[in-house]
């Protein structure tokens, strides 16, 4: 069995990593591009760097200008991000728009890929129709006409949505709102006539927005995969895009947590450092076990996924659970240990729970992961 | 084929031919562990037999030196022979202190007298042993233990009180930590000593548990005579090879969290107890809850699995034990109170031969003990804060 430690080159991966977001994408970018309303939502300048040393591509095919580093390598990058809230289209493009596109493409479909390797081309997977993740409860419909089809209906939460030069979006070509076959999934210019991208503002400060269809044309070469059949390949693409949040999740919770023990270190009341208080030392402690319990769940999925595992699905449901229950619960302490200073806009710990929970919720949450896992474990 | 082929298949042979068939299934109870021991009756002529052909081969204790009676075996042929165990369900030929505890301790800290003296008995089976620490006063606060040596020349005369004894009354010999030194600082005056339990002045009293059982004893020391060759390291420099125990003690109970192979897991049990609905446990709160304690039960193995895969590439996180006792024994504590809640009033029926839980309500009883007794849960805490955190 593959050992639960990382190769010299995954740990070289990270430390390179580490130092480019530290560096280039600093916990300080992401409140300028939130303070400046940065219509992008991003810095290129930055999004240029990461893709020289190759991130955007860590799980593109070498036939197509990628590295095809594999999913604990490009978790690492994930992670690495996650610590200093690095805003970039690393997730919705390198990640989702990546292996959408390996997963279901075409020939002609995987060319995008080159875009995505090279950092030209961003992608925006629009599935969500409601608040809470049910990626089976699609009402869009996509009516067939001509030699394609006609889309119609509103998707939310939709990450990079406003600067995606394409959209993945599942539709329903048949069956009722909630079966899982009849879902089909379609590449869909945002620009095409009929297709409304509002961007939207959430705590985080980075970008979701909400896609209207009101009829969009696309023709029968927009169909990604097989028509009625998209649930099988979504159902692997949002495994892969849980484990990736769930290593961001990691990331954001693992700094939060060593700020706040700084902090700790510090911060002085009755005349002594409060790091000398019992009650809350061990509230710390039990917070760096959860910790460990999420870094060795995190870095397991992705190995399954690389291996092709059959438990990598219940292991990517099972690490994003857990990852998502422990950032509520470090963030919620790390704010609660900070005291007052906690609870102003200048600390930057509240900007670790502020992009804590949109990615608790992304592709589902604690909830929908453990009834998933439940699910996978026949009870 | 490499050597571990082919120690694999010698392995399988003579598991084959030696062991008894009926040794090969899970035990059902208490009732069918070889403790070994001067008193020890046992169960069978089979689990004798068990016991005496694995004591030859040395593989009642695989990586022990082959010159104190182990099996000599490198950690990969250990694995093995476990690993060819489990296919047959071969139950282990003996359970004990001396090979979990004390004898690690003797190999790593005793003298070449002592390794002779004590090492062979444990392997064989013949010598039982258990462990004197905690003292009425002395809990979490171990090293403020009182138990007095007092040195006569070529001898001590120990005085005090032990508790929380596992099985003292069935016990051959104890290793205990008793105080040598009463002037300096607490944790540099303490030794660590072995002594027959036949020895006058040694008497044990059972303790009643609030599951019923006493697997359990209070063991009093009154002029107890102890040989100053009996002492394992340097006097008063005990501390440190107690230290080295506890840790050891840690990750041993801290296995509590894993389901056993062959084991049924919480989810299956409760399916069992409850059964299904649409695919679903049938109570939907209770399979909320089960499924949150299937998730961290899986963040516990894998933690267990990454920490041994780190210390092989030589990456080992210190006190990572702290952390693997707190999580697994609070998950065990966990996995028995929703045993019970499936189960429900079904799953506390105290006694009857015709229970559908079994003797659940004494397990989980006995679960209570699993984040106190090693260490409490709130002293890792301590431990983790102070050693990996640097808090204070």
């Amino acid at each position: 069995m593959q050992k639960l430690v990382l190769t010299e080159e995954q740990q070289m991966l990270k430390d390179a990593a580490q130092g480019l977001f530290g560096e280039q994408a600093p916990v300080s970018q992401l409140r300028k591009l939130r303070d400046e309303k940065d219509p992008l939502g991003y810095v290129p300048e930055f999004w240029n760097h990461a893709v020289e040393l190759g991130l955007a591509g860590t799980l593109v095919p070498e036939s197509h200008g990628g590295s095809e580093f594999g999913h604990v390598g490009m978790g690492q990058v994930m992670e690495e991000g996650g610590r200093t809230l690095a805003a970039s289209p690393l997730f919705a493009s390198g990640v989702l728009g990546a292996c959408a596109l390996i997963l279901a493409g075409n020939d002609s479909q995987k060319e995008i890929l080159n875009g995505i390797a090279d950092g030209s081309h961003l992608t925006a997977l629009a599935i969500d129709e409601t608040g809470r993740h049910q990626p089976l409860r699609v009402a869009t419909k996509a009516e067939a006409q001509g030699d394609g089809f006609v889309l119609n209906g509103s998707k939310t939460f939709v990450v990079d949505g406003h600067i995606a030069n394409t959209l993945i979006v599942s539709a329903r070509t048949s069956g009722g709102e909630r079966d899982e076959s009849g879902i089909t999934l379609f590449l869909v210019d945002p620009k095409a006539e009929g297709v409304t991208v509002e961007r939207t503002i959430f705590p985080d400060g980075r970008n979701y927005a909400k896609v209207t269809l009101d009829n969009v044309a696309v023709g029968a070469d927009a169909v990604l995969g097989e028509k009625d059949q998209g649930s099988a390949p979504l159902q692997k693409l949002l495994d892969i895009g849980s484990a990736h949040l769930a290593a961001e999740l990691l990331g954001l919770s693992s700094e939060a947590f060593d700020r706040t023990v700084a902090y700790m270190k510090e911060r002085k009341q009755f005349g002594v450092y409060i790091s000398s208080f019992q009650a809350l030392q061990h509230r710390a402690a039990h917070m760096w076990s959860e910790l460990e319990q999420v870094k060795s769940m995190v870095l397991k999925a992705f190995m399954a996924l690389d291996a092709g595992d059959e438990q990598a699905s219940m292991l990517a449901s099972a690490a994003k659970a857990k990852a998502s229950q422990v950032a509520e619960l470090v963030t919620n302490e790390g704010v609660q240990l900070h005291g007052g200073m906690g609870m102003t806009d200048e600390y930057d710990i509240g900007l670790f729970m502020k992009r804590a929970r949109p990615v608790q919720l992304l592709l589902g949450d604690f909830r929908y992961h453990a009834d998933r896992v439940a699910g996978l474990k026949g009870f | 084929m490499t050597d571990l082929d082919t120690f694999r298949q010698e392995t399988r042979a003579w598991l084959e031919e030696n062991c008894p068939q009926s040794m090969r299934s899970p035990m059902k109870s208490d009732k069918d562990v070889c403790w070994g021991g001067r008193n020890f009756k046992f169960q069978s002529e089979d689990q004798r037999l068990w016991l005496e052909r694995m004591a030859d081969k040395g593989w009642t204790a695989p990586d022990w030196p082959t010159e104190y009676g182990g099996g000599g075996l490198s950690r990969e042929q250990h694995k093995v022979l476990l690993e060819e165990m489990a296919r047959i369900q071969a139950r282990p030929p003996l359970n004990s202190f001396g090979i979990w505890m004390i004898g690690p301790a003797i190999l790593k800290f005793g003298s070449e007298a002592l390794k002779q003296q004590h090492l062979p008995p444990i392997v064989r089976g013949e010598i039982r042993w258990c462990q004197g620490y905690s003292e009425p006063g002395a809990g979490s606060d171990l090293a403020g233990l009182q138990a007095r040596a007092e040195d006569k020349g070529d001898h001590f005369i120990v005085n005090g009180q032990k508790i929380w004894t596992s099985y003292a009354d069935k016990a051959d010999w104890m290793f205990a930590l008793v105080r040598t030194n009463p002037d300096v600082k607490k944790q540099e005056g303490i030794s660590l000593v072995l002594f027959d339990m036949e020895t006058p002045g040694v008497s044990t009293r059972p303790i009643k548990l609030i599951s019923g059982e006493s697997p359990f004893c209070e063991t009093f020391l009154d002029d107890v005579r102890v040989e100053k060759d009996q002492v394992v390291g340097e006097v008063d420099k005990g501390w440190t090879i107690a230290k080295y125990l506890l840790t050891h003690e840690r990750s041993m109970i801290g296995n509590m969290g894993s389901t056993a192979a062959g084991q049924k897991t919480l989810a299956e049990l409760a399916v069992d107890a409850v059964g299904l609905e649409d695919g679903k446990l049938a109570d939907p709160m209770l399979r909320t809850e089960i499924a949150s304690w299937a998730i961290d039960s899986i963040g516990y193995e894998l933690t267990a699995e990454r920490a041994k895969d780190q210390a092989k590439s030589g990456q080992g996180v210190g006190n990572v034990s702290a952390m693997l006792k707190l999580a697994g024994t609070e998950l065990n504590k966990r996995r028995y109170e929703l045993l019970v809640a499936a189960y429900g009033s079904e799953g506390l029926l105290w006694e009857g031969d015709d229970r559908p839980a079994g003797a659940l309500p004494q397990e989980w009883l006995r679960t209570k003990g699993n984040s106190i007794e090693g260490g409490t849960s709130e002293v890792q805490l301590n431990i983790i804060a102070k050693n990996i955190l640097g808090l204070g």
